[in-house]
């Protein structure tokens, strides 16, 4: 039962919301010498969890809200962070991104490129991206689900240069997103917050220079068990806590375990978990619900992940170091 | 880019230096020396990641003239040169005359 219990996950919540305000205090008022943190609310945990953080370590004051929804995006979303804002009683903006996509051709690259698959694809039709069951032994690719005016829908696969097209248009909501989170950031003189939680951290489930893209990252230590649970000692509120984890990217409603991870987070954080401290795979796969061969695939895909995203976290390369900064 | 002619039999060498031709121009920037061994996987010597799969799985379709179906992207097919040789020798029209079959 060590085993298990070495997997709960649970930690000192008081403790560590504490530690994170001293250490984000530290690096916003002395390392980066700024005067407070614009945050991007998605009505998801993790930037909940994040806002609460930074106005517990700052004050309402200093905190700055932004919700920016597009045309893809679940009304939810606006209405949850709008809440939220409330709730911290922090000062906030909306801003809709999706003229911007639109004048920058995200939506038409995107469907321009599916269309050379799906030939028919346009109005009143939607799309969402997925991964193949990382629980088979096969390639963690990635298949187009499209869905027609009838509801129908079909899994078809993306020749490279499609998904790299498709990818590569979504990839512009993130950073328009950056764009005006620094925008608010440089107006007010505060920093950018990033709010990955360590799943999305270990595992490059951002997009580079853009939600990637942040001055500090408070919570990319805590397995996403721990950021629910700090939802709950902080008395976010239980919409927001109960909310499904969402990629919010595409037009048809997306899990993030169908995009991106092999399994739900609660057992997700327990393999990685197991995997970082070293737990005998027997006890990970039990506390996951997993046969040993499931988990040996698991641990397989992390690995896989963590080498295929590595370069996401570089700054950039320079030939020499520049001994000056 | 690599060149099979229509009309050029399929045999071990034409197929396996197909491949590994495809792999050194798109993959390895034309460095010949770098040419992973036949029986090397592609995806643990980082040769290739799963979005290179899928380019090489089109480099197949377009070169040997035949379909690859979404359930044999696996690799049992495409992990080494040897074993997409293999596949590619047993799939493609007339490989069945090398008396050689895919897993």
């Amino acid at each position: 039962m060590d085993d298990l219990h070495d997997i709960s996950l649970a930690i000192d919540l008081e403790r560590e919301a504490a530690r994170i305000a001293d250490t984000l205090k530290e690096q916003v008022r002395h390392t980066l010498r700024k005067r407070g943190l614009v945050v991007g609310l998605s009505g998801g945990i993790d930037s909940s969890v994040c806002a609460a953080l930074a106005v517990r370590t700052l004050g309402a004051g200093r905190v700055f809200g932004v919700m920016m929804p597009e045309s893809d995006s679940d009304p939810e979303s606006l209405r949850l962070g709008r809440m939220l804002a409330g709730a911290l009683g922090i000062d906030s903006a909306v801003e809709d991104i999706g003229p911007a996509l639109a004048a920058l051709g995200c939506y038409e690259r995107r469907d321009a490129a599916i269309r050379r698959i799906e030939p028919e694809y346009g109005p009143g039709w939607a799309c969402k991206i997925a991964i193949s069951d990382a629980l088979s032994d096969g390639y963690a690719i990635s298949w187009l689900v499209v869905q027609d005016p009838d509801g129908e829908q079909r899994r078809l696969r993306m020749p490279a240069d499609v998904y790299q097209a498709v990818v590569a248009a979504t990839n512009m909501k993130q950073r328009t997103r950056k764009q005006l989170e620094y925008y608010h950031a440089d107006r007010l003189g505060y920093a950018v917050l990033g709010t990955p939680n360590r799943l999305e951290y270990d595992q490059g489930f951002f997009v580079r220079n853009g939600d990637g893209a942040a001055d500090v990252k408070p919570i990319a230590h805590l397995y996403k068990t721990q950021v629910y649970a700090l939802a709950g000692h902080l008395g976010l509120p239980a919409e927001i806590r109960a909310r499904a984890p969402t990629t919010d990217t595409w037009s048809l409603a997306q899990t993030q375990e169908e995009f991106y991870f092999a399994l739900p987070y609660a057992r997700m954080d327990r393999c990685l978990y197991g995997l970082n401290h070293g737990i005998p795979a027997a006890a990970v796969a039990r506390a996951a619900g997993l046969t040993d061969d499931q988990l040996a695939h698991v641990w397989k895909d992390i690995a896989a992940k963590r080498k295929a995203t590595r370069a996401l976290h570089f700054g950039p390369l320079l030939i020499e170091d520049v001994a000056e900064v | 880019m690599t060149h099979i002619a229509a009309h050029q039999p399929l045999d071990e060498k034409t197929v396996g230096d197909g491949i590994r031709s495809f792999i050194v121009e798109n993959f390895l920037f034309g460095d010949a020396q770098a040419a992973p061994a036949d029986d090397a996987s592609l995806i643990e010597n980082d040769i290739v990641d799963s979005t290179g799969i899928l380019e090489l799985v089109a480099f197949i379709e377009d070169t040997f003239g035949f379909a690859v179906p979404d359930a044999e992207i696996v690799p049992a097919h495409f992990d080494t040169i040897a074993r997409v040789r293999g596949y590619v020798l047993a799939r493609a029209p007339g490989g069945d005359a090398l008396g050689i079959r895919a897993a």
